[in-house]
């Protein structure tokens, strides 16, 4: 019987590390991760691509998650996912926008389900949302960074006029 | 300060001295409390007490207490007083009752839901008559939303870590394994395999190695699953974010039986905040010697890991997660060997569910006999149910097991919402299937669901009516599957996939007759020829709805048409000219500007331009959106 090392079993703990710190998981920290544990590349991105919860590249600056859970899809869930990407201009499966403001996760179930549907932005969770009022949260960022983006122009002309 | 009583007694003082001359208000901040506005009642309530001396209270987030409909929850408790319970309240209804409970001594309310367990107010009923509450028997919810879970003290005081004193310092590890087999336990995870068979497997295995070798650092592992990944499932968040210890204390428990010195708790990584009242938990249990080295001053040490999920729904199945923890892609091995024999590392593991870890405190500190007074003959004890979807009051439930489908669905969830029909319940998650209502008389047991083509499941029980439908919650489940579905063995990586094909073909209205048939085939095959339970359960949604909705099916196939109205393909929008008061609301909410009209006269649709996405509908008042 082989004797048990534990070195193998840090990796998917290392690369949710990679993940918190940096959003995403880097192909170089694939690399690191690589020499420390002795475990060659191509298994760990064997690894990384099996679990859904890990990223190849940088998430858009507001997250919206939305949950697809049996309760939400059965109460509309669907209808808020289409609402949304219409919104945010995504097609065929797009998850991030090129403007990389916004990246849209279907999530598999919050365990909210007593409130569903259910849409996380950013720190925002709100129960019982209608597609509409999806729509208005996604009107409401986008807004809201338009107006900090011509406050910073304003007061970069102030400093450079 | 390390034996039982002691311990009890420093709780007891400790539980005391905070309540002794101080009020507690408690809100309900699990999960669905946070969703349905929690935050903004603290908010509200710290604000209040800021700005009232006259206000002595401690403010405590609590867990979830079951009932999610009347979130978000504000509970009073006044040294020498019942607890008194409000929902669901508004940022203003809590300054509101504040100042009416602790200043005016004013208790009534529109909003006060339940006085727990006392009758002394005859306008606010005791908790036990709520038709919510009633016909429920609380064992494994029985502190989830009474105790703080951050306090190791609140679990103790109500009989907390008895159990596992009293395997420890009255019972032979035998003599544990046989009261959990006595009691009848079985598995709450879905499969229902006898709890103590596995742990009598696991204990002699662990056994033998034990004459083999003698230098391995655990004989023996204990390991809980906490990756409730079926949709449409929350009873294990609720038992980790409302009650950590009772699962800390059922695991130390199962070590001490089958002679293992570690555990595991593999989480799910999308349940943030159970993980973090885990990790106190865990931390606190050490401080006090329940968890660690000689725990309660005997010779057995035991201890605990978190380990996190990574978001992968097929390592609920034992060998898959064990090959997670391992830090591999979690797929599934060919049993046997069964982890009993050879499981985490190679070495004898067992892998229970949250929930059936929960019960085993109670069985023993209660005792068996005591413990099995509930149930039917083969399924003993209580089972929670996750009650969601369209049903009137949705929540965490927890009942005997042999109640009928319909007591659940009428009595505790109080029917089905806006005068529609039931059609069908559906119990087990992607492994499960869906109920018609010539079933709702049917028991919930192991063997009467299993009977009837579903499972009992971890505890999903997801209410649909006439709008939901089945067609297409056939390829919802699907589409799950076979996007978790791990691709190690070929019945269940292609087979969901042409099950899913076929399906979307069906809702998208290219459906043919004869794909009725060619599911009928492909279902029983990869039920029969995939590795793990994950293929093999996953045509169970196809097969019941099949086998109770086939005309819903039919429908889509030879008529074109979606009898729920749901599917986009085969329905269309339309302004009823009679309901119509032109008020120009589904007009300005279109996104697609699709509806055309002036005020106060007829509006009207395009069907080229609407998307089907439902908001003319929900957004008119007068109900003159009709779906055809």
């Amino acid at each position: 019987m082989a004797v048990t090392t534990n070195d193998r079993s840090a990796l998917i703990p290392l690369l949710q590390q990679v993940q918190v710190e940096m959003g995403y998981v880097p192909k170089e920290a694939i690399t690191e991760i690589s020499k420390e544990l002795l475990v060659s590349p191509s298994e760990i991105f064997g690894v990384l691509t099996f679990y859904s919860q890990f990223r190849l590249n940088p998430t858009g600056k507001h997250m919206v998650k939305i949950c697809s859970g049996t309760a939400c899809h059965v109460r509309g869930a669907p209808l808020i996912i289409d609402a949304v990407e219409d919104e945010l201009g995504l097609e065929n499966g797009e998850e991030t926008t090129e403007d990389n403001e916004f990246t849209v996760e279907k999530v598999a179930c919050f365990g909210a389900c007593s409130l569903a549907p259910v849409i996380i932005i950013d720190e925002d969770t709100k129960g019982n949302i209608t597609p509409d009022q999806a729509r208005k949260m996604v009107r409401k960022i986008i807004k809201a960074e338009a107006k900090k983006s011509v406050a910073a122009q304003k007061s970069e002309e102030v400093v450079n006029g | 300060m390390a034996n039982y009583t002691a311990i009890r007694k420093w709780a007891d003082e400790e539980v005391s001295a905070q309540r002794a001359d101080k009020a507690r208000i408690a809100i309900g901040l699990g999960t669905c409390g946070i969703a349905a506005g929690g935050n903004t009642i603290l908010e509200a309530a710290e604000k209040t007490l800021a700005n009232n001396d006259e206000i002595k209270a401690d403010i405590v987030s609590v867990g979830c207490i079951g009932i999610c409909y009347k979130e978000p929850l504000l509970d009073i408790e006044i040294p020498g007083q019942p607890r008194l319970s409000y929902g669901p309240v508004t940022p203003g209804e809590t300054k509101k009752i504040l100042e009416n409970v602790f200043i005016h001594n004013i208790y009534e309310h529109k909003k006060a839901l339940a006085v727990i367990d006392d009758e002394s107010f005859s306008e606010i009923p005791s908790w036990h008559e709520i038709p919510f509450f009633a016909p429920q028997e609380r064992t494994v919810l029985r502190n989830c939303g009474f105790i703080d879970p951050e306090k190791i003290e609140d679990y103790i005081v109500n009989d907390g870590y008895a159990g596992l004193s009293r395997a420890l310092l009255d019972m032979t590890p035998e003599a544990v394994v046989k009261e959990t087999l006595d009691a009848g336990l079985r598995g709450r995870g879905g499969a229902g395999f006898p709890a103590g068979r596995k742990w009598t497997i696991a204990a002699d295995n662990i056994r033998a190695l034990k004459e083999k070798q003698s230098d391995l650092p655990s004989y023996g592992y204990v390991i809980c699953n906490a990756d409730e990944g079926d949709p449409g499932a929350f009873m294990n968040r609720s038992v980790l974010e409302g009650d950590p210890h009772s699962v800390i204390e059922g695991m130390t428990i199962a070590g001490y039986a089958i002679g293992a010195s570690y555990g595991y708790i593999y989480c799910r990584a999308e349940y943030p905040l159970a993980i973090d009242r885990l990790k106190l938990a865990l931390e606190q249990a050490r401080e006090k010697n329940l968890l660690g080295e000689n725990i309660l001053e005997t010779d057995f040490s035991f201890d605990i890991k978190l380990k996190e999920g990574a978001g992968a729904f097929v390592c609920g199945e034992e060998t898959a997660l064990i090959a997670s923890i391992e830090g591999d892609r979690g797929m599934p091995m060919p049993r046997p060997p069964y982890p009993a024999q050879s499981g985490l590392w190679g070495i004898p593991t067992i892998i229970n569910n949250v929930e059936t870890l929960n019960n085993i405190p109670v069985i023993l500190s209660k005792g068996a006999t005591s413990w099995a007074k509930k149930g039917t003959e083969k399924s003993k004890g209580t089972k929670t149910f996750a009650l969601t979807g369209k049903v009137q009051n949705t929540g965490l439930i927890e009942v005997e097991l042999g109640m009928s489908l319909r007591q659940v669905i009428y009595d505790i969830g109080g029917g089905i919402p806006d005068g529609k029909e039931f059609k069908a319940a559906q119990t087990g998650g992607p492994s499960g299937g869906c109920l018609p209502k010539e079933q709702l008389d049917l028991t919930i047991d192991y063997e009467a669901l299993a009977e009837a083509g579903s499972i009992m499941g971890s505890g999903g029980l997801v209410i649909m009516d006439e709008s939901t439908c089945m067609v297409d919650v056939a390829r919802y489940f699907l589409t799950f599957t076979q996007s978790e579905s791990c691709g190690k063995c070929v019945p269940c990586r292609l087979g969901t996939k042409r099950m899913l094909e076929i399906l979307t073909r069906i809702t998208a209205g290219h459906g043919k007759i004869e794909d009725i048939a060619l599911l009928e085939e492909l279902a029983p095959s990869i039920r029969d020829s995939s590795l793990c339970g994950l293929g093999q359960s996953a045509p169970n949604p196809v097969l019941t709805t099949l086998k109770y909705f086939r005309e819903e099916y039919e429908a889509h196939i030879l008529d074109g048409r979606c009898p729920a109205g749901q599917c986009k393909a085969l329905i269309t929008y339309e302004i009823d000219a009679d309901d119509c008061t032109g008020c120009m609301v589904c007009l300005r909410a279109c996104p697609t500007e699709a509806i055309t009209g002036a005020r106060r006269e007829l509006h009207v649709i395009d069907p080229e331009l609407c998307t089907r996405c439902d908001t003319c509908r929900q957004v008119c008042k007068f109900d003159a959106v009709l779906v055809a």
